[in-house]
């Protein structure tokens, strides 16, 4: 018999991380997780983050399961505490982020009297993680960890929150870690179909104006590879979401760019003349359909997904195929393969269709008109990606400067986009970076935010100064809350309700305070300057450029109407 | 259209909570659920009757599968199900009405479970239809109290719902 030591619950716990491969989490401390504090202290193979909001600190560990494909962790007290992660726990749950939040719990005997700092956070969470549990035993903590991981980055992945009442943390236990997890409700199907897949390929062979709608879930699922190498082989053109860009090189002349409601004129007239959507890991979002009575007409649809309940959800499906992207797309390549007497003539065929998406993308490219005297955020994103790092990591915030980021960066590798995409959560920007770059100390790593969402975490610059994390911040200031305003302009008669940020902030000077630097470019002739000594710099910085104030995002499909129906110049 | 649903789960703390979350979070319509542990270890037993169009149902069930503790998902929406309901039904009971109330009793195969001198408390059981049915009857006599207990269902046959 192996001779196991006794050790704390606290202790047992950052065992269990270990076990897990964690090498990074981000927490606050506080009563009710004072002891697992205790134990972090002299635990070297953890290295901590201490945020300046718990909010911003699930956010960090979201940007880090993001930007890495790791499960990110991230710690709070009970209480207030465990409140200020409900943000960051849905922003992750709507993009499937895989997370684990531990939450400090009042002691057992307590639970249900209204202790100090004591809330349901399990039952706050219920609808925005994937699964939760309470550690009620010091014997429970290894095998529940075990789960928690397990649920987090399995199927479709998603955030797990661990509620770990004082008690348990103090309790003393032997540690033995499970090498095994059976979970016999949790049996996610991740292998497609072969009966499904042939069907697949076959129908992609008869059709004469395919398209393939890619998601966050090929980016979740590593299926970049398979991804771009069936598009190519098939010359399907592909589009994106928000979610799915840098799943398919935007580069690659079969891209379409992002589809809806700001997406490509060529992507959204590709989805509505299309006989053949091939959905990949993507949800069928109201943002992307547009008015689901008349999108995609003619089209009949493959929808490959690793979770059910995406499939017939908002629309109609004629193909399902419920398993893994990756292994779906590998699939279907092999299949391809085998139907290669096939695959001249479909290829063929395919002209007239390719030459109808080269003439929407001529007609009515992405663009807008250069200004000599004021700065456009388009041209900032175009410069931005100029000189930026081929493997940059960008993440946004919400709203105008998150669309023109989609919409002009031009994203080619995957896990190089972190954005709140079904949230839609303004303040994620920063700490999101913030985590990518603590995954990857070596790699550029850009925030680019409005000058509303900037505000939102913007205590998190203290962070990146202390930890030496040279993410690079530029804010695209129009001194409004810029989306909401353009809604304003094109469907409320220009009355501008509680959108003007009327104070306008130095935020050189706010730089400065935290101790980072700031450089401000107010006309186009500065914007380069400022990107190349912003890029110079060793540590944080922030950008501010002076952007034209009422500029926008365009073309647009209006809410509510067919995505045919884009509105191009207004 | 009207489902009926039985739902195998673990019997752990916040299961309930879960699927109550999950209806009335996606706007699904619950008409009557009741909840009670099975001969199995450790699993419960839910039988949900809701409302909804295919795609709804077609929701229902997947999203129920989705849950973790959630095991399996029966959807009897084929009569390959019986299903029965208890009902405990206080009825006013006066004078020639005392006779009535008997009757309808006898009808329905129902019991007379307490007795004053001027109600009745009956037991009944019987498909949702049938309880209907008796109730019907016994409203003029002045109904003072009913409590039902939701259907319960089980697959018709010899197999067991898991094999």
């Amino acid at each position: 018999m192996r001779f196991h030591m006794k050790m704390n619950g606290a202790r047992i716990m950052l065992e269990c991380l270990k076990k897990e491969g964690v090498d990074t989490v981000f927490g606050y401390p506080g009563g009710t997780v004072i002891n697992l504090y205790d134990e972090l202290f002299n635990f070297k193979e953890i290295h901590h983050i201490l945020p300046r909001h718990e909010q911003a600190g699930t956010h960090a560990a979201d940007g880090y399961a993001r930007a890495t494909g790791k499960v990110g962790v991230a710690i709070a007290t009970s209480g207030p505490g465990a409140t200020n992660t409900v943000t960051g726990i849905a922003t992750a749950y709507m993009d499937s982020t895989p997370m684990v939040i531990i939450t400090g719990q009042v002691p057992t005997a307590l639970i249900g009297n209204d202790a100090f700092q004591e809330v349901d956070i399990i039952g706050i969470t219920r609808p925005c993680t994937k699964h939760s549990f309470l550690i009620r035993d010091v014997k429970d903590i290894a095998l529940t960890m075990k789960k928690a991981f397990y649920l987090a980055r399995s199927g479709r992945p998603g955030p797990v929150l661990v509620d770990f009442p004082k008690d348990v943390q103090m309790a003393m236990g032997e540690f033995h870690y499970p090498e095994t997890v059976e979970i016999r409700g949790y049996k996610p199907n991740l292998s497609g179909h072969p009966r499904q897949v042939e069907k697949a390929v076959a129908m992609i062979l008869d059709s004469k104006r395919p398209v393939m709608y890619v998601g966050g879930g090929a980016v979740l699922g590593n299926a970049a590879e398979p991804l771009t190498a069936l598009a190519r082989k098939l010359s399907v053109p592909v589009t994106t979401t928000l979610m799915g860009l840098g799943a398919f090189p935007e580069n690659d002349d079969l891209s379409l760019g992002m589809l809806g409601m700001h997406g490509a004129y060529c992507a959204n007239m590709a989805m509505s003349n299309s006989d053949l959507i091939i959905a990949i890991g993507a949800r069928f979002d109201d943002r992307v359909t547009g008015k689901l009575s008349t999108f995609a007409p003619h089209a009949k649809i493959i929808h490959i997904d690793v979770d059910p309940t995406s499939i017939k959800k908002n629309v109609r499906v004629d193909l399902p195929i419920v398993g893994d992207v990756n292994d779906v797309l590998t699939k279907m390549i092999k299949q391809v393969d085998k139907s290669d007497d096939k695959l001249p003539g479909f290829i063929a065929d395919l002209a007239s269709w390719n030459a109808d998406i080269a003439d929407w993308k001529e007609k009515h490219p992405l663009s807008y008109k250069q200004s000599s005297t004021v700065i456009k955020p388009q041209f900032v994103i175009q410069k931005l990606r100029e000189l930026s790092d081929d493997d940059a990591i960008i993440s946004t915030d919400v709203g105008q400067h998150q669309m023109w980021t989609a919409q002009f960066f031009k994203f080619n590798k995957p896990r190089t986009l972190l954005t709140s995409g079904g949230l839609g959560t303004m303040g994620f920007g920063l700490p999101s970076a913030m985590g990518a770059q603590a995954a990857y100390p070596d790699r550029q790593v850009i925030t680019i935010c409005g000058d509303g969402g900037i505000q939102m975490n913007i205590q998190e610059m203290a962070t990146l100064v202390q930890n030496r994390l040279p993410v690079k911040i530029v804010i695209l200031n129009n001194n409004f809350l810029g989306m909401v305003r353009q809604w304003q302009e094109l469907f409320f008669d220009k009355r501008y309700s509680s959108t003007c940020m009327e104070l306008p902030i130095n935020y050189i000077k706010l730089a400065d305070a935290y101790g980072a630097k700031g450089f401000l470019a107010k006309k186009p002739g500065e914007v380069e300057d400022v990107i190349k000594q912003g890029f110079e710099e060793k540590g944080p910085v922030i950008m501010e450029f002076m952007i034209a104030r009422e500029e926008k995002v365009l073309p647009m499909v209006p809410a509510g109407a067919s995505l045919n129906e884009m509105v191009l110049n207004a | 259209m009207q489902h009926t649903i039985s739902v195998i789960v673990e019997n752990d703390f916040g299961v309930l909570s879960r699927v109550a979350t999950l209806f009335s979070g996606r706007g699904f319509n619950i008409e009557s659920l009741s909840v009670a542990p099975t001969n199995e270890d450790g699993l419960s037993r839910m039988t949900i009757v809701t409302r909804g169009d295919e795609q709804v149902l077609e929701q229902i069930n997947k999203q129920l599968n989705k849950l973790i503790d959630v095991l399996k998902v029966l959807d009897f929406s084929d009569d390959s199900a019986i299903e029965r309901e208890l009902a405990l039904i206080k009825v006013s009971a006066e004078d020639d009405a005392r006779a009535e109330v008997l009757r309808v009793v006898d009808i329905f195969r129902a019991k007379i479970i307490d007795v004053t001198p001027k109600s009745y408390t009956i037991e009944a059981t019987g498909n949702p239809l049938k309880i209907d049915a008796i109730l019907d009857l016994l409203r003029p006599l002045g109904l003072k109290e009913v409590v039902r207990t939701g259907s319960v269902a089980i697959g018709r046959g010899a197999k067991g719902w898991n094999g």
